[in-house]
């Protein structure tokens, strides 16, 4: 493999910027941070003295908490601001937070907000590498990277993976970012679920298959990945009722049984059991979904590593 | 006070000529192959073209009550520096024009203090609810050329059937602004591919057209004229056909944005290039601009919408639609169309003059002998590039910003006094 990618001070907005080889030097990367994790003494001097800024405007326990322990584990410096203690919602708008965070000597920041193509905004006011932590129905990139990583481990190619994603295509950013990681390293990817929650020109846009048939989209699948289904869709008229969604759209051990025997099954949380994956399935000798997150932590030591410039 | 202008190639009576043009006072006294008549100041227009000056029937001047995203000075010395001798404002300002107090506001402030001729458009609805019809006729009564609830659609079809029947009685135009709110959603930008992958709400074409089909059916039963603002799709374009083919009164604009971009403009999250409807697929495009040359769209219109900086520099969903128009329209325009051969120089000239004038009844748009003194030369090899320090308009959101154009507007003449020179 090339040693001379370059990743310092890019931003991760999402996967479309990285080249196949660059996901791939960075999923080397994050085995080596996922040793660091397994230690007892968690912590490496890497990044001492460079700054993190998680800036969350949208609400996520599960995501900031990883990026915060991954920055802790290198020896970053982490500061936290969250809507609900924030400026924002005194109505400063995001340019002047970050004009504001920024001049406290920021080194990169990590942004969850509601609104796509705010890790762009927050990049041009800040002159920063930042890292997309999800923004909107746009795109979850380091999601995807840690999905990523947990079939690789587990399967050791991702090139030639017949892997099914079902649910709320429409409102994913995991599965938006997921279909291109995985495209770029040759897996093919079907995704699923009825045509009111199935963005338009899916095909067209990322090469992958649309099915609106569980049956149909499972068959001989290595890898099914669940999405979190909710409950809200329903009262915008998206669907009748969480029963009749689950009826078709389940995963359980009677459906799983129309994937490959032993598939992969994922769930990037949180899981709502009994709608979209039944707990037979969900802690099941084929889930990696708790795999998933230790990953996360690896993936974006990783990322903050590279970015960052630590020294190994 | 005379004015000569000399040697220019004109457009004059459909075609493009070479004449002298004599400007006495406010009216244009001769046009003639040579003039040889002593004059107070001789423009040397070789090499140069002459149009009418532009007509917009479709901007927005903010003026009352949002005058920090653009007032009727800026407005309108934007608006003659993009060639525009009478442009036609909406009446969503704050006050809404929905009465023939507010009318005379606009045209006196307009007049005292104006670069171009302002004309007002009248509210449908009071204050642009959708709710009750506005005082139409007597707004006419003050001057007004048009009804309009531009920015809103009224959604109610009874009522809107209504104020059309109201505006037939008077023989007031009806421009709507189509859109199903329903239907139309939260979207940001055109339901497309580029929505599925920056993960956008779309606004769905249909979101359109189910209204211009509705106003349609309507104006057919009331008798209304009825013009379509901003058409931005293939089957509005169908309906439009159709509805001509009948015989109906259904006339149409298109934007020189729609004309220009597609959905792709958007994918790097510019809010600049955030509008509604909004910027559609190249199907769309490619359709918008046969039905320009082909005559089924009757003219262009800039639909100029300028907002703060502020407000456009927030995330995309966030800040408000709108594109500023007067000052990039021709240029744009005559770079990627007439010079690329896509558009002849007579169908744009003729779309951004008589055609706009003749829907609303203007006295304008035309070069002739006792006409207003309106004109505008353009040196057609000149270059513009539009930046935030040379723009004249208060707000800079335009797609176009820092992109070279070729086409240049170095002079306009509005009854006869030189609004712009550059």
């Amino acid at each position: 493999m090339q040693q001379d990618f370059n990743f310092i001070n890019r931003s991760v907005f999402d996967l479309d910027d990285y080249s196949a080889d660059e996901i791939m030097y960075i999923l080397e990367a994050a085995k080596g941070m996922k040793e660091i994790n397994l230690r007892e003494y968690k912590k490496i001097p890497t990044l001492r003295g460079k700054t993190v800024c998680t800036l969350f405007i949208e609400n996520s326990t599960r995501t900031r908490m990883s990026f915060e322990l991954a920055a802790s584990r290198l020896s970053a410096d982490v500061v936290s601001f969250q809507e609900s203690t924030s400026a924002l919602s005194k109505g400063e708008s995001l340019q002047d937070t970050v004009y504001t965070l920024n001049a406290m000597g920021i080194d990169l920041y990590v942004i969850r907000h509601g609104s796509p193509g705010s890790p762009q905004l927050v990049n041009k006011y800040s002159g920063k590498p930042v890292i997309n932590g999800g923004d909107g129905r746009h795109a979850h990139p380091t999601q995807a990277l840690l999905d990523i990583f947990s079939i690789w481990e587990r399967i050791g190619s991702i090139k030639g993976l017949k892997i099914t994603i079902v649910g709320d295509i429409l409102n994913s950013r995991v599965v938006r970012s997921n279909l291109i990681g995985m495209k770029k390293l040759g897996a093919s990817v079907t995704v699923c679920g009825p045509r009111t929650l199935m963005p338009g020109h899916m095909e067209e846009v990322y090469g992958c298959r649309v099915e609106y048939d569980l049956k149909t989209a499972l068959k001989d699948a290595d890898c099914v990945m669940g999405l979190r289904m909710q409950l809200e869709r329903q009262t915008e008229g998206l669907f009748p009722s969480l029963e009749e969604y689950t009826k078709h759209y389940v995963l359980s051990k009677d459906t799983i049984k129309w994937a490959k025997k032993d598939a992969l099954i994922m769930h990037p949380g949180p899981m709502n059991r009994g709608v979209e994956i039944l707990p037979e399935i969900a802690d099941s000798s084929q889930s990696i979904i708790t795999e998933q997150v230790a990953n996360g932590v690896a993936v974006r030591m990783a990322l903050l590593f590279l970015i960052l410039g630590g020294k190994a | 006070m005379k004015k000569l202008i000399k040697n220019g190639t004109v457009y004059y009576k459909g075609a493009f000529v070479k004449k002298d043009i004599l400007i006495n006072k406010d009216k244009i006294a001769e046009i003639k192959d040579k003039i040889t008549a002593a004059a107070d100041e001789t423009i040397d227009a070789k090499g140069k073209y002459i149009f009418p000056g532009f007509v917009d029937i479709h901007c927005h001047l903010r003026d009352p009550g949002q005058t920090y995203k653009e007032d009727i000075i800026t407005g309108t010395k934007a608006a003659a520096k993009g060639g525009f001798t009478t442009v036609c404002a909406m009446p969503n300002t704050d006050p809404v024009i929905d009465n023939i107090a507010a009318v005379e506001f606009v045209q006196r402030r307009a007049k005292d203090l104006g670069f171009c001729k302002v004309k007002v458009i009248g509210a449908i609805t009071k204050q642009i609810e959708g709710k009750e019809i506005s005082e139409m006729a007597s707004m006419q009564e003050g001057g007004i050329v048009a009804v309009s609830d531009d920015g809103h659609c009224v959604q109610n079809g009874k009522l809107m059937m209504n104020c059309m029947k109201y505006a037939a009685n008077f023989k007031i135009p009806v421009i709507i602004h189509a859109e199903d709110y329903n239907l139309a959603g939260k979207g940001q930008i055109h339901s497309g591919k580029i929505a599925s992958k920056l993960g956008l709400s779309g606004i769905p074409a249909i979101a359109e057209e189910v209204i211009i089909a509705r106003d349609i059916m309507l104006a057919e039963s009331t008798k209304a004229s009825l013009h379509v603002a901003h058409v931005s799709s293939v089957k509005a374009l169908d309906l439009i056909r159709q509805a001509k083919e009948k015989g109906l009164p259904v006339t149409c604009e298109v934007t020189p944005h729609h004309l220009l971009l597609n959905e792709e403009a958007c994918v790097k999250f510019d809010t600049n290039t955030k509008c509604k409807p909004p910027l559609r697929s190249e199907t769309d495009r490619l359709a918008l601009l046969e039905a320009l040359n082909s005559g089924l769209i009757d003219c262009i219109a800039t639909d100029h919408a300028p907002h703060a900086d502020y407000e456009k520099e927030l995330e995309f969903d966030k800040a408000p639609f709108g594109i500023n128009g007067f000052e990039a329209a021709f240029a744009s325009l005559y770079t990627h169309l007439v010079a690329k051969g896509l558009l002849s120089l007579e169908r744009l000239i003729a779309a951004m003059t008589s055609a706009p004038a003749a829907l609303l009844g203007l006295k304008a748009g035309v070069i002739e002998k006792g006409g207003p003194a309106d004109i505008c030369i353009a040196d057609l090899k000149g270059k513009v590039t539009l930046t935030t320090d040379n723009m004249l308009s208060k707000a800079k959101n335009t797609p176009w910003l820092g992109k070279p154009l070729q086409g240049k507007i170095i002079t306009t003449i509005c009854d006869g006094k030189i609004t712009w020179q550059g």
